[in-house]
């Protein structure tokens, strides 16, 4: 069929399937947005900020598990997206990016809003398209999709010149991509399963350390088969809250800089790893040579170079999580679940001594209170996104999630800003679910303009702003680690948060008790409008256990002991 | 510690021929602080792959995320360590026309290669050597006074 650049794009983005897609129109991209008016295929939801259209793009794949989709234009509308395509590829998630570009035969005059894209988000896209004829055009975009979602998924950019827009010539979507030299593994080594199984069955205090990479794979079930069929205790790293469920008693909970005591400890005394899907990150390893000290490492990942790049490995398994776990199961029946019973204990006993606990007032709000209010009242039916900092690291430690893909974050990068426009890219594609984007007064004005959009196509998102007018992670630095210098985190001066709210088409609460609390949360999911809960919360409050940076995991800086508890 | 000492390698890199795959591969070795000591490109003959060869130094497991990180870029089709290799590099030099032409073409000759143009006032001299010869060879055209030398970097296959 013959159509113009323009009408390829929107009709191979139809026939990937997707149905919204977050843009921005400008000059460069302005013949794909008339054919966006012509169709019926997808949805477009104008976004108020580029960054917030590909951060909406990818709260929506990670809430879903498919390729998230955003348009830009060319020049500032492409850099705006930038921190959006680092955000979803420090996180492998899968994201297709199309951006406009000069016409070709101004590309490298430094025509009007050109920029090179292509060399300016290499390194942050899994890979990326200058799209240089009308006839590679179909096969690009297919190869985008391809790419973004297979092995490990990441963002692709596609950079396409207006004149191909323009351009007439005959559209055949593939039916299937063959790049020569793409083939992702996703069946680990047979030999290197079975080494790994035999260690499993061998160790005295074996650790499943549990990363992003299970919920990328959906393996969270075969997952939750492994903890079950060994008996082994398991850690999450904050990628992969909600893996086993906060229910599940073999889970010891999130390990890392402000990971519990007991998760932490496991780490430091395990004698085998079972690394399935994490990267070793130094804000889950701290020092790395005190890290796992006295185990050795199965480490399973689809991506190689993850393997061995910071700890040396025993069992290297290049492969799948799903597929890695299918062949592992039935190699392990029968494996004695007694035997790590006694590990099992000394690790429950770690978590009595030190549990992941806060102490609650009567007078403020605390801010780990408000997170385990809003699990008791919304629990399994939220979704909950987050921005960086204070607030992101307590909902970590106190929401129970019961599922993969309810907590959404910026791990990676800890993009501040991110969490609104995922939470709108989140309930677009589940508008049954209530969806919260825990928050703080510094990241919401980030990517405020966003009430705007959400005020517009009604998608009622909550924002929970644990307000301690301060930056808080960074004051909380700054306390520990800098004399209580507190270099440009003060926020006192405040917006009118109900006002602002308001004047975008949202609604305000301002809340400062537990009851009002209560009433605003309830108000606010039978609205069916965005809105800014501004919950005044403990100034002082600190994210804790710490492990301060550089620092071996067990030397943690612990909470206050709770009495009674 | 012998995974921290620094070893001289060099790898080829077999790519496809495409826009900016060398843009990919050095923002590869300047992003993640690698060091690239030559690096060579050409077209294989007759299909659509290029062949790049990079000589390089780093730790076992720096060599080891070189090699790993090449290979996860889209259009790396292969990447090869040199372990056994037959290496060579070229190197032009222009020297007067007064130094002895005799000297230097024996020079050359020794490095295997000679005198391949001679000009009014310059005569142009190649030699096709392994690297480390190639220093010697360079240190040695000193006393010949040469007005320029361009090496043209690494190319290795394996054995």
């Amino acid at each position: 069929m013959q159509m113009s650049g323009a009408q390829m794009v929107c009709e191979a983005i139809i026939a990937e399937g997707v149905t919204t897609v977050f843009g921005y129109p400008g000059g460069a991209i302005m013949h794909v947005y008339d054919e966006i008016y012509k169709q019926n295929g997808f949805e477009h939801i104008l976004n108020r900020h580029e960054q917030a259209s590909v951060h909406a793009a990818d709260g929506y794949a990670r809430a879903t598990g498919d390729v998230g989709v955003a348009m830009v234009t060319s020049g500032p509308g492409f850099t705006n997206a930038v921190t959006g395509l680092a955000t979803a590829y420090m996180d492998s998630i899968p994201l297709v990016v199309i951006s406009g570009q000069v016409p070709s035969q101004l590309i490298g005059t430094d025509g009007f809003q050109e920029i090179d894209a292509v060399g300016i988000s290499r390194p942050c896209t899994k890979h990326n398209f200058l799209v240089r004829s009308l006839e590679e055009l179909p096969r690009l975009m297919k190869e985008a999709f391809y790419i973004a979602r297979s092995g490990r998924p990441g963002p692709v950019l596609i950079d396409v010149p207006k004149d191909i827009t323009v351009d007439i010539g005959e559209f055949i979507y593939p039916d299937s991509v063959d790049i020569p030299t793409y083939k992702p593994t996703y069946k680990g080594n047979k030999r290197q399963i079975e080494k790994a199984v035999e260690a499993m069955k061998d160790a005295k205090k074996p650790l499943l350390y549990i990363g992003g990479g299970v919920v990328l794979s959906n393996a969270s079930d075969l997952v939750r088969e492994l903890a079950q069929k060994t008996q082994i205790p398991a850690v999450e790293t904050l990628m992969a809250r909600g893996v086993l469920g906060a229910k599940n008693p073999l889970l010891l909970g999130m390990l890392g800089m402000h990971g519990n005591y007991a998760s932490n400890m496991a780490m430091s005394e395990t004698d085998l790893v079972i690394s399935l899907g994490a990267r070793f990150d130094d804000r889950v390893t701290g020092k790395l040579s005190e890290f796992a000290k006295y185990a050795d490492i199965i480490h399973v990942d689809i991506d190689a170079a993850n393997i061995g790049k910071l700890v040396d490995v025993d069992y290297p398994i290049v492969g799948d999580i799903t597929e890695v776990v299918e062949a592992m199961l039935p190699q392990l029946d029968g494996i004695d679940t007694d035997r790590f019973e006694a590990w099992r204990n000394i690790l429950n006993r770690y978590d009595e001594l030190h549990p992941q606990s806060f102490v609650d007032s009567d007078d403020v709000i605390k801010p780990q209170w408000a997170i385990e209010r809003i699990g008791e009242l919304v629990g399994e039916n939220a979704i909950i996104t987050s921005d960086v900092g204070q607030h992101q690291m307590w909902a970590a430690q106190h929401y129970p999630f019961d599922r993969p893909r309810q907590w959404i974050n910026s791990g990676g990068l800890g993009t501040m800003g991110f969490g609104f426009p995922a939470a709108l890219g989140a309930k677009k594609a589940f508008p049954e679910k209530t969806v919260i984007n825990v928050t703080g007064d510094g990241s919401i004005l980030m990517n405020m303009q966003e009430l705007v959009t959400a005020a517009e196509y009604k998608i009622p998102v909550i924002n929970l702003i644990l307000n301690n007018h301060f930056l808080g992670m960074v004051r909380q630095w700054q306390t520990f680690f800098y004399e209580k210098r507190y270099s440009e985190t003060d926020l006192s001066f405040q917006p009118n948060w109900k006002a602002l709210a308001e004047a975008c088409g949202g609604i305000g609460y301002d809340v400062t008790t537990k009851e009002e609390f209560d009433a605003a949360i309830k108000d606010a999911i039978e609205q069916d409008k965005v809105c800014f809960m501004n919950v005044a919360v403990n100034r002082f409050e600190d994210v804790l256990p710490m492990v301060p940076s550089g620092g071996a995991l067990f030397n943690m800086m612990l909470p206050q002991k709770v009495e009674g508890k | 510690m012998e995974n921290s000492i620094n070893e001289r390698r060099v790898i080829s890199v077999i790519v496809l021929n495409e826009s900016s795959v060398l843009a990919r591969i050095t923002a590869l070795f300047a992003g993640r602080g690698y060091n690239i000591e030559s690096l060579t490109v050409a077209p294989i003959p007759e299909s659509d792959m290029s062949h790049i060869t990079i000589a390089t130094n780093g730790s076992a497991k720096v060599m080891e995320q070189i090699t790993k990180q090449l290979h996860k870029l889209i259009p790396v089709y292969k990447v090869i360590e040199h372990e056994e290799m037959v290496e060579k590099e070229m190197v032009l030099a222009k020297f007067p026309i007064t130094e002895h032409l005799s000297d230097v073409g024996a020079l050359c000759a020794a490095y295997n290669g000679g005198i391949v143009n001679v000009g009014k006032e310059m005569i142009i001299a190649m030699v096709a050597d392994e690297p480390n010869r190639i220093k010697h060879f360079i240190e040695a055209a000193q006393r010949y006074n040469p007005s320029e030398i361009v090496r043209g970097g690494v190319v290795a296959i394996e054995r």
